[in-house]
């Protein structure tokens, strides 16, 4: 009776394990799924503008936002994560990388050596990023300074340790869907709700989580923790902003003044170094689609 | 004996009245009510800029010697046994890395003084100022002020 109850036991763990095995396993963007395309810089300068990239990955407590050698630590209720190191280095950051490496990392979580990313990187939103705004991209990190030095890993207590386990977490919470623009806007709001979901990845910040790290669906951009650890993250929706115009929300992105002639504070204002280069076209797109944010049910 | 109770009553009413001042102008208070006050004056210069209200010349000189006051009082404001207390919005960050916090105080305090003359001058020097300033408020904000809760 025992040797049965052992045997079913075991079986049961080998299939457990299969299974897990199975439905972790990190996926790839093949070479050959990338058509031939011809790089434009600009535009890979200006997702990397909106895309934040320097916020994080840039060496911490210099003025070169260029040098991204990483080392920022960031809290979170999993751990401290260390920032990497994506400069050109061909050793120490991302110069040996190809193309479809990149956009894997972006869309699907997956590093090259077929391991899963945290989602501190936000491939949740980055995921929505067309393919050839991530190749410009792509092509515009590899033009910027290579910076030496491998940052240490991360210092997550068992079980965020586990690598292998993210691939349950993409399961429940990266849904692989790629931009759709809604027919019924206009293009401009198409564009500014591209750059908010995808690259500008603001729901990030600007949302509540749940117990496993999450965006709480329907409550996207009500508002959330700061990354700081001290303090909040505004609610950006109608709800709160009612009174903003068009005009408020694009002077907010390009000198950080509010509404109310106040200032925006925190890691916020490192995201208007950023978006204060953009044209003010891109700025204006972006205000259109963060006007209409309904409050949430 | 009358004379007694008359000293501990005059005595209670004193330390009462102490008490009350004391919280009244506790440092958390102050240094809210200085940034209450910054951001009262750049309402103020923020309409001008707008062609919302008339440039007054005056006005703006309140704004930027209100701004000054504040520079100069700001850092003295953070003792150590107000770090909490009451709802603040300073970070703890501020006294662990207090020199550069007065620092950045004193280079708002150097932004304001720089500006106050062209700011007075004439509406285009009013728009021209203030982006400066702003940007000083911005680097003691980065790292110092949290989001509201």
């Amino acid at each position: 009776m025992l040797r049965k109850i052992v045997s079913l036991a075991a079986l049961a763990a080998v299939f457990g394990a299969s299974a897990f095995w199975f439905l972790t396993i990190p996926e790839t963007i093949q070479p050959s799924a990338l058509a031939a395309h011809t790089p434009d810089l600009a535009n890979g300068r200006k997702m990397f503008l909106i895309g934040g990239c320097a916020s994080c990955h840039a060496v911490p407590k210099q003025e070169d936002q260029t040098r991204l050698g990483g080392g920022l630590a960031l809290n979170s209720p999993f751990g401290v994560f260390y920032v990497p190191n994506i400069s050109p280095d061909a050793r120490d950051g991302i110069g040996g990388w190809n193309e479809a490496q990149f956009v894997t990392a972006m869309v699907k979580g997956t590093s090259p050596s077929g391991e899963h990313l945290y989602p501190a990187l936000p491939y949740t939103s980055y995921q929505r990023m067309r393919l050839d705004d991530l190749r410009d991209l792509f092509a515009y990190l590899k033009t910027l300074p290579s910076v030496t030095g491998k940052v240490r890993d991360h210092d997550l207590p068992s079980p965020f340790n586990i690598r292998r386990s993210l691939g349950l977490w993409k399961l429940l919470f990266l849904d692989g869907k790629t931009f759709t623009p809604d027919p019924a806007q206009s293009a401009q709001w198409n564009r500014g709700a591209y750059l908010v979901n995808g690259p500008g990845h603001c729901a990030e910040c600007h949302s509540p989580r749940n117990v496993l790290g999450a965006i709480v669906g329907g409550k996207r951009f009500t508002g959330g923790q700061s990354p700081t650890g001290q303090g909040g993250v505004p609610n950006i929706t109608q709800d709160k902003l009612h009174d903003w115009t068009i005009a408020d929300f694009a002077e907010v992105l390009e000198t950080g003044m509010t509404a109310d002639a106040d200032r925006v504070g925190g890691p916020m204002v490192e995201v208007v170094r950023n978006t204060s280069q953009l044209s003010a076209g891109d700025r204006e797109d972006i205000a259109v689609f963060l006007k209409s944010l309904p409050a949430p049910n | 004996m009358r004379n007694g109770a008359a000293v501990v009553l005059i005595g209670l009413v004193m330390a009462f009245s102490v008490s009350a001042v004391i919280a009244q102008t506790s440092p958390i208070a102050a240094r809210k009510a200085l940034m209450k006050g910054n951001n009262d004056n750049a309402k103020t210069v923020v309409q001008m800029m707008r062609g919302q209200v008339p440039f007054d010349a005056a006005k703006v000189e309140a704004a930027f010697a209100q701004w000054a006051e504040t520079a100069q009082k700001l850092p003295g404001l953070f003792p150590e046994n107000s770090k909490t207390g009451e709802k603040t919005r300073a970070t703890a960050k501020i006294w662990v890395t207090k020199s550069d916090f007065d620092a950045k105080a004193a280079a708002f305090g150097k932004a304001v003084a720089e500006n106050r003359d062209k700011a007075k001058a004439s509406l285009d020097g009013l728009k021209e100022a203030i982006p400066v300033v702003g940007k000083a408020c911005d680097n003691c904000h980065e790292d110092y002020r949290s989001g509201k809760d």
